[in-house]
């Protein structure tokens, strides 16, 4: 359920697919995960979670996977 | 040499990159001569640009020798560059050595980057003409910005006075170099000895704050997007103590924002600079005096040093009431010499003698104060990008016949009109791809009919209705 929510904030923010969610989407890779994308990426995903990320965790999400890692110490578990 | 930087300390150092290499302005006037023994005179070069010591090397190099850069985007997609080329016939490209022009002839590397020639036929080039511009980065227009040695020198020199730069200031990078508001940034702060500090790192990453607080840099510069981030980072918390001036510019910032901004640089003993400007202007027209930002919160503020505004109404007269709206005009030295559509127009003259009608409405206060109202022209800025509604509007219609479309929108969200559903996902990609603008940037609306008036105009204020 978490994960579904944290893959649809991606996919919705980024205009992306579902296949391309992995370890190889980072920031940049794509031309829609830019910094523009990255605030609406933040943003949707402070919204499916009720979350308010810190500084340090919004400049740290640089990939896929990375934030997953960061939304375990907002105790989301995928 | 440009900006008379050979008359610098030859041991201060003029950059620093992410990576900590360090260049002196004794290097780089080397590193300028070296790169101009390569490079005929009078001559065009397209110089790709990211924020780097390479980048920085060539610009400098280029227009200290004569030879005249055409700044582009170093990421500029192939298509883009090769129309350029074929409009402009280069003599020379100068690029990071990843980027492949093997097509043409390699006569220089350093920098990692390499010097191409072309062997092109070269149009001729006005002896005034020192630097070109795009009017917009992301279409891919061909429509330049032709900048004088005098433009340059006069906006510089303003500049640095109205902002007071000294050879203190350590700069951070957060916009392109081949953003005029960028390469404005670079021309003061050499002309004043300041360091540079270059990052290819933007302000969501990591890396780019830890840059900052490494090297202690003092100013940093923003479009009205880069605010938004600054906002959504909640910045206002950051430790930043070595930060003494923040400048924004590209477009109007709203005015809470403006306020909000304006409040925290009081409480924190730093300068907040709102300024105005535009490319054909060679960079800066008008800036607020920081002292007056949190009183003014929403106003552009003054002429530049050397500049002068005037307002003007429909007949062309000057408008003398305060608080009437008129449309805004700047005279100054750094008022450019014209635009350049095709290659013979490098070699006109100055076109303007110093007035330029902005295209932009205005209107002017009892203290002598103007604030930006609107716009005359159909264009919005977008991330701080100008970027034109009818070119959008032809980059549909020539890509999808026969589409029914209309763009129109407010900065940083563009609204595209459309009365055909099945198209919409792939309009999107198209002008997100055409325009190398984010897809957030658009907002496609499905409707009935685009509405017309009886001699088929398009009627764009009807469409205002279904903003969100």
């Amino acid at each position: 359920m978490n994960l579904e929510k944290y893959n649809n904030a991606f996919t919705t923010s980024l205009d992306i697919t579902d296949d391309l969610l992995g370890e190889q989407l980072v920031y940049q890779s794509i031309q829609a995960w830019d910094s523009v994308g990255h605030m609406t990426l933040i943003a949707a995903i402070e919204d499916a979670f009720d979350i308010m990320m810190d500084t340090e965790d919004i400049i740290d999400l640089s990939s896929y996977e990375k934030g997953k890692e960061i939304m375990k110490k907002y105790e989301i578990e995928m | 040499m440009f900006l008379g930087i050979e008359n610098i300390n030859p041991s201060k150092v003029a950059a620093i990159d992410e990576n900590g290499l360090q260049l002196t302005y004794g290097e780089l006037c080397d590193a300028a001569r070296e790169i101009s023994a390569a490079a005929k005179e009078r001559t065009l070069v397209f110089a790709l640009c990211e924020n780097t010591i390479g980048s920085l090397v060539g610009y400098v190099s280029f227009i200290s020798s004569g030879v005249v850069p055409l700044l582009l985007d170093s990421n500029m997609p192939e298509e883009h560059i090769d129309c350029l080329v074929n409009t402009y016939n280069p003599s020379y490209i100068w690029t990071h050595e990843s980027r492949d022009f093997s097509k043409f002839r390699k006569v220089f590397s350093g920098w990692g980057h390499n010097l191409y020639a072309t062997d092109l036929k070269p149009f001729s080039l006005h002896d005034e003409l020192a630097l070109l511009v795009t009017t917009s980065g992301s279409t891919g227009s061909p429509k330049l910005v032709r900048q004088s040695f005098k433009n340059i020198e006069s906006n510089t020199k303003s500049i640095c006075e109205y902002l007071e730069i000294d050879s203190t200031e350590r700069p951070v990078t957060t916009l392109p170099m081949q953003y005029v508001y960028g390469t404005s940034i670079i021309n003061s702060h050499l002309k004043k000895g300041a360091t540079i500090l270059l990052t290819t790192k933007g302000i969501m990453q990591k890396e780019f704050w830890e840059f900052f607080k490494e090297q202690k840099a003092t100013s940093i510069a923003g479009v009205p997007y880069t605010y938004e981030i600054l906002k959504k980072l909640r910045f206002t918390n950051m430790k930043l103590p070595s930060l003494k001036t923040m400048t924004q510019a590209g477009g109007k910032l709203l005015p809470e924002l403006h306020k909000e901004f304006a409040q925290y640089a009081s409480e924190n003993d730093v300068n907040f600079v709102i300024m105005y400007g535009a490319a054909e202007a060679t960079a800066r027209m008008g800036y607020l005096p920081p002292k007056m930002s949190l009183e003014k919160y929403g106003s552009m503020g003054i002429a530049i040093p050397g500049g002068r505004f005037e307002l003007i109404d429909e007949s062309g007269d000057v408008i003398r009431e305060y608080g009437m709206r008129g449309e805004l005009v700047y005279y100054g030295e750094n008022v450019t010499l014209g635009y350049a559509e095709n290659g013979e127009d490098l070699k006109k003259g100055d076109e303007r003698s110093g007035r330029l009608e902005t295209g932009d409405m205005a209107t002017l206060d009892s203290d002598g104060y103007y604030t930006i109202v609107g716009r005359k022209k159909r264009f919005l800025k977008i991330f701080g990008n100008r970027v034109g509604l009818d070119e959008t509007e032809r980059l549909i219609k020539s890509r999808f016949s026969g589409i029914e479309c209309a763009c129109c929108g407010v900065d940083d969200k563009m609204y595209i009109f459309i009365t055909d559903a099945s198209l919409k996902s792939d309009i999107l990609g198209h002008i997100s791809d055409a325009t190398s603008l984010n897809v957030q940037a658009f907002c496609i609306k499905v409707i009935d009919e685009i509405p017309k008036n009886d001699s088929g105009k398009t009627q764009y204020s009807k469409l205002e209705e279904y903003y969100d």
